[in-house]
């Protein structure tokens, strides 16, 4: 419950701070820590490793995502970026690693624990932001699944750098089945239960969940999924092997099962909130009085590592031709250390490859650089990001002291889409210059090589505005695709620039409701006029006159919007139904009486004898 | 007292100079309404309730165009084919417009002479706008002689204030009821009433 609690009240706090609901986690987790509050005592501990259940099922889940054909078209960046990523790493750390005087097992160890980077932290906070399908998305996206797809030869490598001497270390790894057996036979052990989950998802699962859907009780499907993620876990553990890996590969063999999105959203939930929870334990288990007793170390180990891992990044996504901004989110992104080297180091002291002192040094550090994440990356956007696209803009602006650049244009675009590009260009094509604001780095950088005057970033904020002459503009195009962005740019806009005329796209009637409560007066449904001129044609290949159609299209077109606008002022359940039924009475009266109207009056000039007979 | 509509019809009003200075005055007139149909009904789409409203609550029609081709620009044949209804305004009960006045406000290229049965148009502006003038008798409505303004491809510009002068006084004259009927016996132009 303290949990919950603390996740409640924390998360919602670093959203409204712009820090992600990772950091928030983090956060509500040192608070009722036992460095924070002391809710809870060291037994966050044993949480962890409840809740690392929820890196088990999110495994499970991006397993799942990943078809067979979608990991073979990423093959390079996935290979290549990836591979050079977690190869580099691994030997630059560990090379650090044996100039501070470890041997070299234990070296290679940590380089390949330090390479890890945190799926959990930065797919979710690449989600949040809407970045998912940018270069540096994609990349992140790439790196990470080689990281987990490392994973397995990791752990199988973990048992031959053992030091046998550490196997005896007496530590709580005794529920192992195989951990007497020597480290090859282990290494057998573990490729023959990865190879016996991939047969039983392939050719046993199938059946089962058919039957399972068949019940049709949803609830039971549920309960098969966790059933199948737990199973796993419970083999995996017994035969010493991480439980996420077996999920993993579980999942990618049933990513092309058709019970794919099922599956997905019945574990979501538990996933969510799961890993929300290793968050939280991951917070609470930053061992403060470690940090306090040599807190330079430990500093230092987070700096010197996370630069280290930057500084790699940075220069591999330079050979791959990741553009500079995306290249800052992509290499700022990955920094951190990521969850699984809780997991490993766990299980490399359970082998004997490190020391319980290196491995609890590590864990604050581990701990540490992911709660440092969503700051840098916070900072990042902030800062680098914005100086870096205002710095490029400036450059501009005095290379070419075009009349242009320097005018403030009359119209802003948010938002650079498929929606709103079009619009730019007809305003272009017309002689006016907009100015665009847009959040995908790649974009921007294009569309300032073609002249435009773009500024990258989030358009619902109120610097960005003010840079972009917000105050100075006549009106605002909001074109941006997600819905609740586009009420929070609206809100911006009608608390500090009233006077900007707000054109809105929105997505479909619902959302078109929420505009006019808004109060917008310029709303565009963006499937409304397309379906309608599909709608014409459609009359048109039915033998309806082309002008005739054209004309029942635009009344049809002009009494929905009025529908539109009285139904929104009557928005609640009964009324509505009520209205909307009688509102398609009227349509059809009315478009009944406009086709008479058309017909009487395409005959009234020439013809008395039908005027005669019409009345 | 007398309200006064005018239905303004330009396509390409960004280019004009005549119209433009007409409607500049007569924007200047009180108790005269300027409706815009090609700012109203941009693709031709009018909205004939709120037209037929507005007829009804008016006393005085005009018609304020460039005369293209002979005629007006195709909005107000639209207009007409659209909201001059069957039983409405014309037919056994069609009296909507019983009464009212209506009359052309029309720029020409062409001078005054070549509308004569010697110039090269052969025909007076006045038998060109017949199909208005039946119109308008078919509705039950007086139909007045025109306001012309010609030559406007070279008009000075001196004679077109002149011109936006003249046409703001006829306004005010009409609001004002000021025009007796029997004044208006031979008018070929309603200009003449006013002469600078």
């Amino acid at each position: 419950m303290i949990y919950l609690a603390a996740a409640v009240v924390m998360v919602p706090i670093a959203k409204r701070l712009g820090l992600g609901s990772v950091l928030g986690y983090l956060v509500a987790g040192v608070v009722i820590g036992p460095a924070g509050l002391k809710f809870i005592g060291m037994e966050g501990q044993d949480i962890m490793h409840f809740a690392e259940f929820g890196v088990v099922m999110m495994l499970f889940v991006i397993g799942l995502e990943l078809e067979p054909s979608r990991l073979w078209r990423m093959r390079k960046s996935i290979a290549g970026l990836g591979g050079l990523q977690v190869g580099v790493t691994t030997v630059l750390v560990a090379g650090i690693a044996m100039l501070f005087g470890l041997n070299w097992k234990e070296a290679l160890a940590l380089g390949m624990i330090i390479a890890m980077s945190s799926t959990a932290i930065v797919m979710q906070t690449l989600n949040e932001k809407g970045w998912l399908k940018t270069i540096a998305g994609q990349s992140s996206f790439a790196v990470l699944l080689f990281q987990d797809l490392a994973i397995i030869p990791m752990l199988a490598l973990f048992p031959l750098l053992a030091d046998h001497s550490g196997v005896t270390e007496g530590h709580s790894g005794g529920g192992s089945l195989v951990s007497a057996l020597p480290a090859w036979q282990q290494t057998i052990v573990v490729l023959l239960s990865v190879s016996a989950i991939v047969l039983t998802g392939k050719y046993l699962l199938r059946p089962v969940f058919r039957m399972m859907a068949r019940t049709a009780l949803r609830e039971m499907f549920t309960a098969t999924a966790l059933l199948l993620v737990v199973g796993i876990a419970v083999l995996m553990t017994s035969v010493g092997l991480s439980p996420a890996l077996g999920a993993f590969v579980a999942g990618v063999v049933l990513a092309n099962s058709e019970y794919r999105h099922e599956l997905e959203s019945s574990i979501d939930p538990f996933k969510g909130l799961l890993l929300g929870l290793f968050f939280i334990s991951v917070g609470s288990s930053i061992d403060f009085s470690l940090v306090t007793s040599k807190p330079l170390l430990i500093i230092g180990l987070v700096g010197g590592l996370m630069l280290l891992k930057m500084v790699i990044l940075f220069v591999l996504g330079k050979i791959f031709e990741v553009r500079n901004a995306q290249n800052f989110i992509f290499s700022i992104g990955l920094s951190q250390i990521g969850e699984f080297a809780f997991v490993l180091l766990s299980f490399s002291v359970q082998q004997g490859v490190l020391g319980k002192e290196v491995s609890d040094t590590m864990t604050a550090v581990v701990a540490i650089s992911m709660a440092m994440t969503p700051l840098a990356m916070m900072v990042n956007e902030k800062f680098i990001l914005t100086r870096f696209c205002l710095v490029s803009a400036g450059l501009q602006t005095a290379q070419r002291p075009s009349d242009v650049e320097e005018q403030d244009n009359p119209v802003i675009i948010a938002g650079y889409g498929h929606f709103g590009n079009i619009v730019g260009r007809f305003l272009r094509a017309n002689g006016v210059e907009a100015t665009v604001l847009d959040n995908d780095s790649d974009n921007v950088d294009f569309l300032r090589r073609m002249g435009l005057k773009v500024y990258y970033g989030d358009a619902t904020r109120y610097e960005l505005l003010d840079i972009a002459g917000a105050g100075r503009a006549q009106m605002i195009i909001i074109a941006i695709s997600d819905e609740e962005k586009r009420l929070e740019l609206i809100e911006t806009v009608k608390k500090h620039f009233p006077n900007l005329h707000m054109l809105v796209r929105s997505t479909n009637r619902n959302d078109a409701y929420d505009l006019m409560n808004a109060g917008m007066m310029h709303i565009y449904r963006e499937t409304f006029d397309t379906s309608l001129r599909l709608g014409v044609d459609a009359l048109k290949l039915l033998g309806h006159r082309a002008h005739e159609a054209t004309r029942m299209a635009k009344t049809f077109f002009v009494h929905d919007e009025r529908t539109l606008k009285h139904l929104s002022s009557i928005r609640n359940d009964d009324e509505y139904i009520h209205a909307a039924r009688e509102h398609m009475e009227e349509l059809e009266m009315i478009m009944q009486a406009d086709r008479e109207a058309v017909h009487l009056n395409a005959l009234a000039g020439w013809d008395r004898k039908a005027e005669a007979e019409a009345v | 007292m007398s309200k006064v509509l005018i239905q303004f019809a330009h396509p390409t009003h960004s280019k004009s100079n005549v119209q433009k200075t007409l409607e500049k005055y007569a924007r200047t007139v009180k108790g005269v309404t300027f409706n815009d149909l090609y700012e109203h009904y941009p693709d031709l789409f009018i909205d004939v309730k709120r037209e037929q409203q507005l007829l009804e609550k008016h006393d005085i029609i005009i018609f304020q165009h460039p005369f293209y081709w002979y005629s007006s620009p195709p909005i107000l044949k639209q207009w007409q084919d659209l909201v001059l209804e069957y039983n409405w305004a014309y037919g056994p009960k069609g009296h909507a417009l019983k009464g009212k006045k209506i009359f052309n406000a029309l720029s020409c290229g062409g001078g005054r002479d070549a509308y004569t049965p010697s110039g090269y148009n052969r025909f007076s502006v006045g038998q060109y706008l017949l199909p208005f003038n039946q119109t308008a008798y078919l509705c039950r409505m007086d139909y007045l002689p025109p306001f012309v303004v010609h030559e406007t491809y070279t008009i000075e510009d001196y004679v077109l204030k002149a011109c936006g002068e003249q046409y703001a006084e006829l306004l005010d004259a009409l609001v004002n009821d000021r025009i007796d009927p029997a004044e208006l016996a031979g008018l070929e132009y309603l200009n003449e009433l006013f002469p600078h």
